[in-house]
């Protein structure tokens, strides 16, 4: 028995799909390449108050896309809490797991310091450093600790928004000064991406530890903050 | 030394397709977890061989590292949310 869905139109479907995929591999391969962006931002690279070539890119020449980057985690969160209180977390670590867990904690910080401060000229940046530090919370919630070392949940959503508000506002500010949108003064440049960078790593760490906890955050006190 | 670099990228790649192969395949949630974990580590290697240390990091700390933690909690969820109602997950989840 032929059903039409299963036996017809999804297979003709990924034909098509797969026809589409291989002829646009096609013409990328023998088109001819053009003037490449690449060439371009790389030439500018110096102006941008950073001299990695990726954070350059991220945070001076693409800001905006960084910025809307900040929001698509606000909102995985905010779908995340929409979807009711955190279940109760692991049972309190016993003391060898809990001797390595504070031994790492702060070293995770100091990490994600330097991850950084590194950004500016080597590999690194926010989301890197971020992630360090919203896998020090991950580290807090194995060893039992129920809010992941998160403070309260009033200052945990000044905490999560904290990435998206100070970019936005920055960007703000400069289209008040007569700039562009996020378009840095030269002189500027260097402090203002470093400052933006601060903020969206305490955001996004604080982002990936509270989404780690699967809900809100419950009224329990907390024991201890990581950011 | 750029023979044993090839056969190593051949090596790195091959692996990279099976894993994911076996990853996307698996039936167990929990196993395809850490089968995406294993995945994306790879991943990362391959990202520092073609010299791209920024996505390399991104990869290994947000890709393997985050998302697989978060994936884990979820697969817990599921399942512990699935075994409490009644038996009839037991032959859905049958192969």
């Amino acid at each position: 028995m032929i059903r039409p869905l299963e036996h017809i139109i999804i297979p003709i479907g990924l034909i098509a799909v797969g026809g589409l995929l291989g002829w646009s591999f096609f013409l990328a391969v023998t088109g001819d390449t053009g003037e490449r962006l690449a060439a371009v931002a790389l030439a500018r690279v110096p102006d941008s108050g950073v001299s990695n070539p990726v954070t350059s890119v991220l945070l001076n020449f693409r800001a905006y896309d960084t910025l809307l980057e900040f929001a698509v985690l606000l909102a995985a969160l905010l779908g995340i809490w929409s979807l009711g209180a955190a279940d109760t977390g692991f049972q309190p670590a016993a003391s060898v797991l809990d001797g390595m867990v504070a031994g790492f904690v702060p070293l995770l910080i100091l990490s994600a310091g330097y991850m950084l401060w590194v950004g500016a000229y080597a590999p690194g940046g926010a989301f890197q450093a971020g992630a360090l530090l919203g896998s020090a919370g991950v580290m807090l919630a194995l060893a039992g600790h129920r809010n992941a070392g998160l403070p309260s949940e009033g200052r945990l959503r000044i905490l999560v928004a904290l990435g998206v508000f100070v970019c936005a506002m920055t960007g703000l500010l400069l289209m008040v000064a007569g700039d562009g949108f996020l378009t840095y003064p030269p002189g500027l440049a260097k402090w203002l991406i470093l400052l933006i960078e601060t903020a969206a790593t305490l955001a996004i760490g604080a982002t990936l530890a509270a989404a780690y906890l699967g809900g809100r955050p419950t009224a329990h006190p907390t024991s201890g903050e990581t950011t | 030394m750029s023979a044993l670099l090839t056969v190593f990228d051949l090596l790195l790649t091959l692996t990279l397709l099976g894993l994911a192969l076996v990853t996307v395949t698996s039936r167990e949630p929990r196993r395809a977890v850490i089968l995406f974990i294993a995945f994306g580590l790879l991943l990362a290697l391959v990202w520092a061989r073609l010299r791209a240390p920024d996505l390399a990091l991104a990869e290994a700390a947000i890709g393997a590292g985050l998302s697989g933690a978060l994936m884990l909690a979820a697969a817990r969820r599921a399942s512990g949310r699935k075994t409490s109602p009644a038996e009839e997950s037991d032959t859905e989840d049958a192969p």
